[in-house]
């Protein structure tokens, strides 16, 4: 569904005196979207992100390289990309000054819908997105969250294949989170449409994309599921922790034997780096039931997102 | 999506957003009536130095003022709407950005021809007198005008991308053009140097040949004069607002 190859970005640096001052804000970026999938573009402020997704969606012009997006040249057969993506950007696409309604018509007429089928095509979007009560209100008195449902409904007026959303949950409570999840998740799984979205919640990242693009400093530092993005931070974590001080010196000395790595202390918690399944956990339990170990709880925890991110973008910047 | 149709949606979007705010509304329609009760009567002063009515002068200057300075700030309005996406959301469709461009555009048009009206018909409320056939071609060489600076606006304002320096930059133009251009005041009663200067501006001679045509000389070189400067800024206008549009964020 997309296929870009060695994107690259460079804009003048206004912040600089010296007019030949540039700013290269994506660097010799290539990777592929497969149809169906969700892929999050993961990455800090100012990683690249929003510029790799204008470039994707024709707002902006590579400096070089190239990109089919969903099936079409973006340097030669632009209209037809545009015809073929939605597309929702981080400040939002619904007028301050136009209902809901109008807003849903529009866009259908300015993607091509008869005025006919732009309003049915509307009314269908606006049940789908609890926005049917709100078809008469001005976009400018909505809350958060029915605007960015109503930027998503927008987005989908022509049935595109393929919907960019950037950071679409910027802004957004708890609640209107997990109810945009519920919607990107099901617009895969029920109308078939790719979804790239770029984000810097980890959290969205893990929970709602099949493969994630770490990007940072206009670069792809990694790209994969987000189990193997964790994985690349090493093994998981085994923590054990005990009732009393007194179990503490019995159980590190188990915990380094049984894993062969040198535990840590926090209070009454042990962590250790634990490479082994859960067939050796089983074998490091017995052995502390072996020493007749008290303990109040085990833990076996994998990398999280988190760790991956922070340690993928720090050796970036030490780069 | 055929160019005709998208360009009608952007129109109908724009006169809606309007319709909404009235108190916009009834700012754009009360500034005409301003000039001419507040303005006209400082202008009658030097009737006899001016050698004609002080309105018949004065009118035609409005609709030159509105035309160029009015029609500039509109790019504000499309900054508001890059600042919220929507103008990313509309260049993500497959309408064409010259439809995107002339639908606003036109709406410009009309609001200014509404408030050109009221400027008219209170001219003559107040005592200005012009001539029938003459006056709406000055009128149309207004709108054309105003067709004109409004795609400069919009140009600039997706140049610039920022409040604040758009807001010095049209100063910058509109300044000059309402000093120097002779649309409060004409030119004729200014001393000969800054008379030569003013000649350097086309707005110069569009308010003249606009003038002349309201005083009924529509045959007067003065009007054609004003004709093909309104049509050479026209075209130099749409083209930059159009590839400023096209090229925007690259």
């Amino acid at each position: 569904m997309i296929r870009a190859s060695h994107l690259r970005k460079i804009y003048p640096d206004r912040s600089r005196s010296s007019p030949r001052s540039q700013v290269v804000a994506v660097d010799d970026v290539s990777f592929e979207v497969a149809a169906g999938e969700i892929v999050g573009l993961l990455g800090p402020n100012g990683a690249g992100k929003t510029t790799t997704m204008q470039m994707l969606t024709t707002l902006t012009r590579p400096t070089s390289g190239r990109a089919q997006v969903a099936g079409y040249d973006l340097a030669t057969q632009a209209r037809y990309v545009r015809a073929a993506i939605g597309y929702v950007s981080q400040r939002g696409s619904a007028s301050d000054d136009s209902t809901v309604g109008e807003e849903l018509v529009d866009y259908g007429l300015l993607h091509g819908l008869s005025p006919t089928d732009a309003f049915a095509r509307g009314r269908t979007l606006a049940e789908r997105y609890r926005l049917d009560d709100l078809w008469d209100r001005e976009v400018g008195t909505l809350s958060g969250g029915q605007r960015r449902r109503l930027d998503i409904a927008m987005s989908l007026v022509h049935r595109p294949r393929l919907v960019f959303l950037d950071e679409p949950t910027v802004g957004l409570d708890p609640a209107s989170r997990a109810s945009l999840w519920a919607h990107v998740r099901e617009l895969r799984d029920t109308s078939g449409v790719t979804v790239l979205l770029s984000t810097h919640y980890l959290d969205e990242a893990d929970a709602l994309c099949d493969r994630l693009l770490v990007i940072s400093g206009g670069r792809l530092i990694a790209d994969g599921p987000p189990a193997q993005i964790k994985r690349m931070m090493g093994p998981d974590t085994l923590t054990v922790t005990v009732p009393s001080e007194t179990e503490l010196p019995d159980l590190l000395a188990v915990l380094t034997d049984a894993t062969g790595e040198k535990p840590e202390v926090s209070g009454l918690e042990v962590s250790v780096r634990f490479a082994g399944g859960t067939g050796t956990l089983a074998a490091v339990l017995a052995r502390i039931d072996a020493a007749a170990l008290t303990t109040a709880s085990v833990e076996l925890r994998p990398p999280s997102l988190d760790e991956a991110f922070f340690a993928l973008t720090s050796k970036e910047v030490a780069a | 999506m055929s160019a005709v149709r998208s360009t009608a949606v952007m129109f109908r979007r724009q006169v809606r957003g309007t319709l909404r705010k009235r108190a916009y509304l009834a700012v754009g329609l009360a500034q005409p009536v301003l000039y001419l009760a507040l303005f006209g009567p400082l202008l009658g002063a030097f009737a006899g130095q001016l050698g004609a009515n002080p309105y018949t002068l004065l009118v035609p200057g409005l609709l030159v003022q509105q035309a160029v300075i009015g029609s500039l700030f509109v790019g504000f309005g499309l900054l508001r709407d890059m600042q919220a996406g929507v103008l990313d959301a509309q260049r993500v469709t497959p309408a064409s950005r010259w439809a995107l461009l002339t639908g606003r555009t036109l709406y410009n048009v009309l609001d200014a021809a509404v408030q050109g009206l009221i400027l008219v018909v209170l001219g003559f409320a107040f005592g200005m007198r012009a001539d029938a056939l003459g006056g709406v071609v000055g009128f149309l060489l207004a709108l054309l005008l105003t067709a004109a600076f409004c795609a400069a606006g919009y140009g600039l304002a997706v140049t610039l991308k920022n409040q604040q320096t758009f807001g010095v930059l049209v100063n910058a133009i509109s300044l000059p053009v309402l000093l120097l251009s002779g649309v409060l005041i004409p030119m004729s009663v200014a001393p000969g140097w800054l008379q030569a200067v003013s000649a350097i501006l086309p707005t110069t001679h569009i308010v003249t040949g606009v003038r002349a045509a309201f005083a009924g000389d529509i045959t007067s070189t003065a009007v054609l004069v004003g004709l093909l400067w309104t049509v050479g800024v026209t075209i130099a206008a749409f083209m930059y607002g159009g590839r400023a549009f096209a090229r925007a964020n690259r």
